[in-house]
């Protein structure tokens, strides 16, 4: 998935969408995960960085991960869905 | 650098829970870097917030309804710029509008009070009303509408319309009916304030966006800033609104200045549906009561608008800061009875 090129994000877990005004808060593990697919990182590597630095099995980062990914889609933080063209 | 001393009058002094534009292009003034502005007030009624705000507004003169047509208009502004020598008017109301309109040529050739306002062709062309047609000839989206005289014309809209539709007020006001009886009690509700005709109006799902932006009269975007409301009282008014970032919607907004060659300040309304289609549903020619945002994002439209009344050349805004909020927030003034006895018996305070 790829987010949206201009998508501001800061240390803080605020991360603001500048072409709708939309803004949203996530905790530091969301904010990791955001930060790498604004990287362009794909979601296997995503995985592998989160296993090597949090305490969390695989099986359940699948499913949370999935679901956070899903969110931001609903939330149309990707490049695909709100294409204005 | 010396700033250029000048007087402006405006009106639109009303700001309450649905403001006028009045005291944010007021404030726009006060922040120029180029005009020392004494600022005039021209009110209607004596209970306008923006008449008691001495810290802004030097002096203000009642001046009659709209409806009271011209000749009282002018007579009054005469009496004005006797004691004022105003040098120029920003009128804020679309009722207004008209009668300004009207003497605009008369107020410069006969008093040197300069404006910056659209055409009267202008100005009707972009009339709710006549909204479809507008889009139609300058390549604008426009949610299909119609205007409705009588509220015995209502049952027969089914055949066109479906429901939930818009009710719209010529000049202000609109309501969204889910039943023909909706909309019939919409129609007279708003024909009893605003009168006839009443515009009928597809009503579009999406996320509203405005847009404030001035025009040279030439064609060219003087400046633009999108907006998208944040919060939004029961008056469907915005309380707090930030500015976006859509190529989509600046390039609409040159395209209808040089489309239609717009002179003066206009709010763009505009609803993006989930296919990511944008939707005109209405033109206000004259800026928006969150014109100020625009002077935080780095455009004082404004003071663009008095330079060019002015006669003055202006380099067009080319950016503005996006993600810049506003918040609005009510005040309770103090004010002395012998202030409120001055307007109310005087017209003058």
């Amino acid at each position: 998935m790829k987010l949206k090129k201009n998508l501001a994000l800061s240390e803080t877990g605020f991360v603001f969408d500048p072409s709708n005004g939309n803004s949203f808060a996530t905790n530091p593990i969301g904010l990791s995960i955001v930060k790498m697919l604004k990287e362009g990182k794909d979601i296997e590597l995503i995985k592998k960085n989160i296993l090597n630095e949090y305490l969390t099995d695989a099986n359940t980062l699948e499913k949370d991960i999935y679901d956070f990914i899903n969110m931001l889609k609903k939330l149309q933080l990707n490049e695909n869905e709100t294409s204005n063209d | 650098m010396k700033r250029k001393k000048i007087t402006v009058a405006v009106t639109g002094l009303n700001a309450i829970d649905s403001p006028g534009p009045g005291v944010p292009v007021i404030r726009a003034l006060k922040d120029s870097t180029y005009f020392d502005v004494r600022i005039i007030g021209l009110a209607y009624e004596s209970m306008e917030p923006g008449i008691y705000m001495h810290d802004l507004v030097s002096k203000t003169y009642q001046i009659p309804l709209p409806s009271a047509g011209k000749a009282s208009l002018l007579t009054r502004l005469k009496y004005i710029h006797a004691q004022e020598k105003i040098d120029v008017i920003i009128p804020n109301f679309d009722a207004e509008l008209f009668n300004f309109i009207t003497l605009a040529d008369k107020l410069k050739k006969e008093f040197n009070i300069h404006t910056f306002m659209p055409s009267q062709a202008q100005f009707d062309e972009r009339h709710k009303a006549n909204l479809p047609e507008f889009g139609k000839k300058h390549g604008i989206k426009i949610p299909f509408s119609k205007m409705v005289f009588n509220v015995g014309e209502i049952p027969a809209l089914k055949k066109e319309f479906s429901y939930p539709l818009v009710v719209k007020g010529k000049f202000y006001d609109a309501s969204v009916a889910y039943t023909p009886e909706q909309a019939a009690t919409y129609f007279n509700k708003i024909a009893a304030k605003w009168g006839l005709p009443i515009i009928i109006q597809e009503f579009v799902i999406g996320e509203e966006l405005n847009v404030t932006a001035i025009g040279d009269g030439m064609g060219n975007t003087i400046g633009a800033v999108p907006m998208r409301k944040q919060y939004i009282t029961d008056k469907g008014k915005a309380w707090s609104g930030i500015s976006i970032d859509d190529e989509h919607l600046m390039k609409m907004t040159e395209q209808l200045f040089t489309s239609t060659k717009w002179k003066g300040g206009l709010e763009l309304e505009i609803i993006k549906n989930a296919k990511g289609d944008y939707y005109l549903i209405e033109i206000n020619p004259r800026f928006p009561a969150w014109v100020y945002l625009a002077v935080g994002c780095g455009q004082n439209h404004p003071e663009a608008l008095v330079k060019m009344a002015l006669g003055e050349k202006v380099k067009p805004y080319t950016k503005y800061d996006i993600g810049k909020m506003f918040i609005r927030y009510s005040f309770d003034m103090i004010v002395e009875l012998k202030e409120f006895e001055k307007i109310a018996t005087m017209g003058e305070l």
